[in-house]
């Protein structure tokens, strides 16, 4: 059935019942270990929300994961899956760690600029590969961007190793570290008094991320092209009747979609880490599909989702740290069994949810004397296949 | 063939009782009740949507019923699932058929119905079964041609040995015309009828009056979801059933005056397409249409139709030459053929809308627009502009009579004819001066048909070139101003509708030229 839902439905009311039963096992799972499961959640929740220290982590992991979602999304919308954030995040370090040490830059807010066009650039220019083997040589996207996430693990150990090294310092494969100039303002800084610690991670970039999810929204519901992402994504041989280029989608598509997946790194390596280390993307990349997934591919689920994940990532931390026993392992556990709820077993929440909707509705009309069928409306045969 | 044990001689074949199935708002059947005589051809008809297809999906167990119940040889009989159809004796045919393509006949027919673990004794058992069936009624069928080798008459009939090698009584068949030549779908009602005087029940489901007329002893009507009428076929007329279908009375003919043809406007010389296996589609198409006549293209599906409307819509590459308004056009098959298409003033109702000429999960006003969505009335440089689109979608809801008129509905919850409607509204109102048409009135309920039908009609009077492709003769007779014949990538020739019959267009179509062999 179309149209069974409310769209506040849609959005909030299955994600959260899909996280509820996601906490539910992640409890049992938690009992069957020996442990509380209502203390771990307790200090899940007081970890990631309970203070600004812990806001601060997560609303700075969540920044990374809004990037990474937006990018898996605008791809989405084009009925591509590219699961190459790993890769397309790594790259987009790159991109904006060259340009912060080789260009001088006087001040952050020139900096963020031109590091957000070398992020960019470089992530774009990781997913284009992969983006123009499947647009000219139908190379299906998943196997190519996930294999392109291995080239890029081994070309940045080769270049932090062998490269971009600092001789003679210490010998750990990173980049010098960004001059001071460079720094991006901090929680800290912007908002001193909120609480935050000096050292917190959570900085300007935030607002960047946010403004990528307008950018995001505007894209594709407000342009011709996102129109004609949605429809070649919608279908393809109505894409072709309509006039509408696949290469050219698939290009494009995947073009804004390693953008955005490198633009992670203003986050995580200009703000947080201020240089660039073996491994910038910790995951991130595929915390995005599922931020997507949860998401709906719409910004503002993309939002929600990536703060979710954001509080699992943090509160998750905290737990391996407050409760004996609660390995990393563990926190993996749960943080798959969020992301088997909300993403893989969506339909099994919706298919009631719908039904319940539609008894709903169709209650108060039940005394009439006869059922009325909508005039015209609903083509009330279904195709049968079995 | 074995015969069943019978029950106690109870002439019914099948009963059903007060069945009604809702989904979810929608009541698709509504407290029907059906007797079907063992050893008749019951006819089922209705629009589409009219609740038919859920009727046959109930009885042969794909859905369940919210209630009602099933007699099966005056037994009741729950039927949870498609084996229990099976056991019970129910064979159905599909308007898809369920093959394996790169499986030989026999092996499709034993699928699922093997008798041990080793296929050899199965192999042997169907082979012989197939050869006595084959003497019996006409079913002739080579056991061990790859099906996908086969065409699709000869695919249906191993659809139906799979039903008879499972020793069905009854056999449903759900539009079983669609896809056969006039010649494919008189075999197929020999065949039917021979398994009728056999003592087998058949049901058949069609929305064409004229097969029902022919063929069926006993005739349901269903309408939204109701049966309106059960009649013996004799005792009725095309019209009653058609008004019992549509609830009101229904124009049959398309009334229309003699075409008034002007200047040419495409011109199509030696147009050849060889599609990506390396097969020529398209061998050496010479066409003219002019202004103010329709020109229909007939023959069966699979024939190289689809072929030239998508080189006429610019989405698909060809050799030779098109000229449109004497201009040459582009034939590289690129997307910005497709594009200019639209600018030369064509515009293409493609035969599959929900594959190509609607987006489905789009809204009504967001597929108001596509195709044209680059053109300044619906948006200024990189945006939509959204609200244009959906005044604009709603002023062709109203002008053409779209229901329910709610722009905001997604496409794929509108019955068939009302997406037609949205797509034709979409192409006449960007007024071109050539339309290309394909199954117009597929899957569309007999209302719209009119309604699309006198659409045509006036778009023609006003001076416009159309050419429309139908495998429905009886529309391309209607329609047309001249037809064209099509086989195998081939103009079998043209002809005028007053001066041709269903016969001669039907030899043409099986790739007969000569003057047809006087039969009397």
């Amino acid at each position: 059935m179309t149209d069974a839902l409310p769209k506040w439905a849609d959005i909030l009311l299955i994600p959260l019942i899909n996280l509820i039963l996601a906490l539910v096992v992640s409890g049992l799972v938690v009992a069957l270990i020996g442990k509380d499961p209502f203390e771990a959640l307790s200090i899940l929740v007081t970890g990631a929300v309970g203070s600004a220290y812990g806001w601060g982590y997560t609303l700075f992991y969540a920044t990374n994961f809004i990037f990474t979602g937006l990018g898996v999304a605008v791809a989405f919308h084009a009925r591509l899956f590219n699961i190459g954030g790993e890769g397309q995040a790594a790259l987009g370090g790159l991109g904006c760690a060259l340009v912060l040490l080789y260009l001088p830059l006087p001040h952050w807010s020139l900096a963020i600029i031109a590091a957000s066009l070398g992020a960019a650039l470089f992530g774009a220019a990781w997913a284009a590969i992969p983006a123009y083997l499947q647009a000219k040589r139908g190379s299906h996207i998943v196997i190519t961007t996930i294999m392109f996430n291995f080239i890029a693990s081994a070309l940045m150990v080769y270049l932090l190793s062998r490269v971009l090294i600092v001789p003679g310092a210490g010998g750990s494969p990173e980049t010098a570290r960004f001059v001071e100039s460079v720094h991006l303002p901090n929680a800290y800084d912007v908002l001193p008094w909120m609480g935050f610690s000096r050292s917190t991670p959570l900085n300007v970039s935030f607002l960047l991320a946010i403004a990528a999810c307008v950018f995001v929204w505007v894209l594709i519901w407000r342009t011709r092209l996102g129109y004609e992402i949605r429809a070649f994504g919608q279908s393809e041989p109505a894409a072709l009747y309509g006039g509408i280029s696949s290469v050219r989608i698939i290009m494009i598509a995947m073009l804004i979609s390693g953008a955005l997946i490198g633009l992670m790194a203003i986050n995580s390596v200009m703000g947080e880490a201020e240089r660039l280390v073996i491994d910038p993307v910790q995951g991130a990349g595929f915390v995005g599909i599922a931020v997507a997934l949860m998401g709906r591919s719409h910004p503002v689920g993309v939002f929600l989702a990536a703060l979710l994940f954001g509080a699992l990532y943090q509160g998750g931390g905290e737990l391996t740290f407050e409760m004996n026993g609660m390995t990393r392992e563990i926190i993996l556990v749960i943080q798959a069994l969020v992301i088997l709820f909300t993403g893989a077993l969506d339909n099994m929440v919706r298919a009631p949810v719908e039904r319940a909707f539609l008894s709903a509705r169709k209650r108060p009309r039940a005394p009439l004397p006869t059922n009325p069928v909508e005039p015209g409306g609903h083509s009330d045969e279904k195709k049968v296949e079995p | 063939m074995t015969q069943r044990p019978s029950q106690g001689e109870a002439p019914l074949a099948i009963e059903l009782r007060g069945i009604s199935k809702a989904f979810g708002p929608v009541q698709a059947n509504k407290d029907i009740s059906i007797q079907v005589k063992r050893g008749t051809i019951h006819g089922i008809i209705g629009e589409n949507g009219a609740g038919k297809s859920t009727l046959m999906s109930i009885l042969y167990g794909f859905y369940k019923a919210d209630a009602g119940e099933i007699y099966i040889g005056g037994r009741p009989t729950p039927i949870p699932d498609s084996q229990a159809a099976i056991d019970a004796g129910i064979g159905m045919v599909f308007q898809h058929f369920k093959l394996v393509q790169p499986f030989t006949v026999l092996e499709n027919v034993i699928l699922g119905a093997e008798d041990g673990k080793l296929l050899k004794p199965s192999l042997a058992k169907a082979r012989k079964l197939l050869t006595d069936l084959a003497r019996e009624y006409e079913l002739d069928v080579d056991p061990d041609a790859v099906v996908e080798d086969l065409n699709v008459g000869l695919q249906q009939r191993v659809e139906i040995l799979k039903a008879l090698y499972r020793e069905a009584d009854i056999l449903i068949l759900d539009e079983p015309t669609g896809v056969l030549t006039p010649a494919e779908a008189d075999h197929l009602f020999r065949i039917l009828k021979g398994l009728r005087d056999q003592g087998k029940t058949i049901i058949l489901i069609t929305h064409k009056l004229r097969e029902i007329m022919e063929i069926t002893d006993t005739v349901s009507v269903m309408r939204r979801g109701e049966m309106t009428a059960t009649v013996k076929t004799a005792e009725t007329s095309p019209e009653q059933l058609a008004e019992l279908m549509v609830g009101r009375k229904v124009l049959l003919r398309v009334d229309k005056t003699p075409a008034q043809p002007k200047e040419t406007v495409l011109e199509v010389r030696g147009l050849r397409v060889i599609d990506d296996q390396g097969v020529e589609r398209l061998r050496g198409i010479d066409l003219d249409i002019r202004a103010g006549e329709v020109l229909g293209i007939a023959g069966v599906s699979g024939n190289g139709q689809s072929e030239l409307l998508e080189v006429l819509g610019g989405y698909r590459k060809a050799e030779g030459t098109i000229r449109m308004n004497g201009q040459e056009i582009a034939l590289t098959g690129s997307a910005s053929d497709a594009r200019m298409r639209r600018m030369q003033g064509i515009a293409h109702v493609p035969e599959d809308r929900q594959r190509e000429g609607l987006i489905m999960e789009f809204r009504a006003w967001e597929n108001v627009g596509f195709g044209y969505h680059r053109e300044e009335r619906f948006g200024s440089g990189l945006f939509m502009d959204n609200t244009a689109l959906r005044t604009d979608c709603e002023g062709k809801m109203a002008r053409f009579d779209v229901r329910p008129p709610d722009p905001n509905l997604a496409a794929k919850s509108f019955s068939g004819g009302n997406q037609q409607k949205i797509v034709l509204a979409r192409e006449i109102e960007r007024d071109p001066d050539l339309l290309l048409i394909g199954q117009p009135t597929r899957g569309v309920d007999i209302g719209a048909i009119e309604f699309i039908h006198k659409q045509v009609v006036a778009l023609r009077d006003k001076g416009k070139a159309i050419l429309l492709v139908s495998v429905e003769l009886d529309e391309i007779m209607a329609l047309s101003d001249r037809i064209a014949v099509m086989f195998d990538g081939r103009i079998m020739g043209e002809r005028l509708p007053s001066e041709t019959d269903a016969n001669e267009l039907g030899l043409l179509m099986a790739g007969m030229t000569g003057k047809p062999v006087a039969a009397e």
